[in-house]
């Protein structure tokens, strides 16, 4: 879920800007604090115009970016949008306080599916509404695939961790994700080892098969891929569905004959969630309740899913969304691939310092 | 009296100035290096802030003396124990001083050209080495992806002339981060350089050659060693931030590039460690003083 982080920042100057030129009462100033490029900013533009309250809107292209900022604590947002294990880490810190669920009511339009496994982060749901979701999976471009070996398995996760499979597309060029999250669960998943573990030895399994292909990827990195799909630089990459997607558009806007293929795993995939919570310090919870009240009116979500090609988290939105984008099984999956999408929790520091120190070897051969 | 007067009003006002470059050093870099030497000694924990002991002044001393027994130097050890810590710091150390020799020797002739030229051409060249400084450090090293990388204006160009038949892979490798330290911190060098190439006295030349001396032994003879100054101070201009430097290994650099301040970076943001990651940059400056304190026993010796 990491994007173009220079688009954000423009974005969120721009929107700073407007809200500080006609900022007067703090108290009807709303900061919130966003993956970038995640929005469709007329959303943002109708809350103010219906209410009242100025958003100052910040974006981060990184996890890490926002759980610094909580953890250091007294960061003066009031809504932010943590993926799930950040989400459960920052739970059990103590950074978000409860819902007033008295003051959503629009929580009656949420997807049960979803809320459900949100409750594996939050239990009871008692902190975070959801506000967008996807899978990571395989995103390739179909002519190069096709042109290099015509029979590739590009619905297997033997496209990366199959070393005769990967190492035919290595001059074409592979990207792998730069997040041992995503890519250890998906490399001990396709072991046949529980994706979510958290045993060393295990791990340092799923370590061996990385160290196998490594030769063969040409970078880890997790926005860099969109652009390199698009543009047809490289063949496949390793990311999140709905950065896949965007690069599929982008391919299609540019008319450039590159043909961009999104494929969830048939061994499964990891299903993210990112969820809005409100920390305990915020200085306006009032209104970020009324921001997720709003942002969960089933055409208005719906609206945002149509922008960013994301699914959302709201069963009632579902009439809104286009056909296109609620029809794609890559986007909103059939009940049979959804129940194979794997959902991980958090490590211990332990645990995570034997995970960063495997991926750094990976990364770097040290 | 009144001269009385004048003079204490005189040391008043010696003081304050004096005063002002070290509150700010206090403030701005003692201050927070304590902050980090005390984070470095605690022990990472699942709180907020994610680390204890974290020390509450208002607890009385007696509270505060307990705090402090909990103080460990653990994650030095830890930073022992682990051979990722020394090769990065090793690594970074063999960029920053193979960078510093590149830009030097970029560098030096420019500054040459630059304090031989025309008095009037002077101010205008300076000018020409200063004018990057007005975008942002960030826009040019993003400047250069749109250079190096695969489908790239140099690729581009390349292929054009017929130079070569498939575009080169510079980008992302530490080749890049070469060329990205070499190009950001080549200012740095070149103007300590030219201030101490143009006070240089030319009759000197003069003389050598009137002697007999060829321009090259006088160029080695003179001008070389009259400039040492520009050169130790240049050096350490880029050596310095070159050693910490994070954002153009971690933006042009490939997955395999290590530097001390990627693994700061992944120790502080992926493993939350605080502490561990304080000790990292502990460290790392204790590696840094060494050559600073070089520098000013170098410049004593040129004020001498």
């Amino acid at each position: 879920m990491i994007k173009n982080a220079f688009s954000g920042v423009a974005l969120s100057a721009m929107l700073t800007v407007g809200a500080v030129s006609g900022a007067n009462a703090a108290d009807k100033e709303l900061h919130i604090f966003n993956w970038s490029d995640y929005i469709d900013t007329s959303i943002i533009e109708d809350f103010t115009k219906e209410t009242g309250i100025k958003v100052v809107y910040d974006v981060y292209d990184s996890m890490e970016i926002l759980e610094t900022k909580m953890l250091a604590g007294g960061s003066g947002y009031d809504i932010v949008v943590p993926t799930d294990r950040n989400l459960k880490r920052m739970i059990d810190v103590g950074v978000f306080q409860d819902l007033d669920k008295s003051k959503i009511p629009n929580l009656s339009h949420m997807w049960d599916e979803i809320t459900t496994r949100l409750a594996t982060y939050d239990p009871g749901n008692k902190i975070a509404v959801n506000y967008m979701w996807g899978t990571t999976g395989i995103g390739y471009n179909v002519e190069k695939i096709k042109a290099i070996m015509p029979d590739a398995p590009v619905d297997s996760m033997d496209m990366f961790f199959n070393p005769e499979v990967v190492s035919k597309f290595k001059d074409c060029g592979v990207y792998l994700l730069d997040s041992p999250d995503d890519v250890i669960p998906a490399a001990l998943n396709y072991l046949g080892l529980p994706p979510d573990s958290k045993d060393p030895a295990e791990i340092a399994k799923a370590g061996e098969l990385l160290d196998k292909i490594r030769p063969f990827i040409r970078k880890f990195h997790s926005s860099e891929y969109i652009q390199g799909l698009a543009n047809g630089d490289i063949c496949l990459a390793f990311g999140y569905s709905g950065d896949v997607i965007q690069a599929r558009a982008r391919a299609i806007e540019a008319n450039n004959k590159v043909e961009v293929g999104y494929a969830i795993p048939k061994e499964g995939g990891l299903l993210w969630m990112d969820s809005m919570a409100i920390p305990k310090d915020a200085p306006n919870p009032e209104a970020a309740l009324a921001f997720i009240n709003y942002i969960q009116k089933p055409e208005v979500i719906a609206k945002a899913t149509n922008y960013v090609s994301y699914a959302n988290g709201n069963k009632d939105s579902q009439s809104f969304v286009d056909k296109a984008i609620l029809d794609d099984p890559t986007i909103y999956p059939p009940a049979d691939v959804m129940k194979k999408l794997y959902t991980t929790t958090p490590n211990d520091p332990k645990v995570q310092r034997v995970v960063t120190r495997l991926w750094t070897k990976i990364k770097s051969g040290t | 009296m009144a001269l009385t007067d004048r003079s204490s009003g005189h040391s008043r006002l010696r003081w304050l100035v004096v005063a002002i470059p070290y509150l700010w050093l206090i403030l701005l870099f003692l201050a927070p290096f304590l902050i980090v030497v005390k984070i470095s000694l605690s022990t990472s924990a699942i709180a907020m802030p994610p680390y204890t002991p974290a020390l509450d002044f208002t607890a009385g001393l007696g509270a505060l003396w307990e705090q402090i027994k909990e103080f460990t130097f653990d994650n030095y050890v830890f930073l022992t124990e682990d051979a990722l810590y020394w090769e990065s710091y090793l690594s970074s150390l063999k960029i920053a001083v193979i960078s510093t020799f590149l830009v030097l020797l970029i560098g030096y002739p420019i500054a040459y050209g630059m304090a031989r030229a025309r008095k009037e051409w002077r101010t205008t060249l300076l000018m020409l080495v200063i004018l990057p400084f007005w975008t942002s450090f960030l826009i040019r090293v993003y400047a250069w992806i749109g250079i190096l990388k695969p489908e790239g204006l140099l690729n581009q160009l390349l292929l054009y002339l017929g130079v070569i038949s498939e575009p080169l892979n510079i980008m992302p490798s530490t080749l890049a981060v070469y060329i990205g330290i070499v190009y950001s911190y080549l200012p740095f060098m070149i103007l300590p350089l030219y201030a101490t190439l143009e006070k240089l006295d030319e009759t000197l030349l003069e003389a050598a050659a009137d002697l007999g001396c060829p321009p090259t032994q006088a160029f080695w003879k003179i001008t070389f060693p009259l400039s040492l100054p520009g050169v130790i101070a240049g050096c350490f201009l880029v050596f310095i931030p070159a050693m910490g430097e994070f954002v153009i290994p971690d933006l042009l650099g490939g997955s395999d590039t290590l530097m001390i301040g990627k693994t700061l970076w992944a120790e502080f943001f992926s493993n939350r460690d605080w502490p561990v990651s304080s000790a990292v940059a502990v460290v790392l400056l204790a590696i840094l003083v060494v050559p600073i304190m070089l520098f000013q026993r170098a410049q004593k010796k040129a004020a001498e």
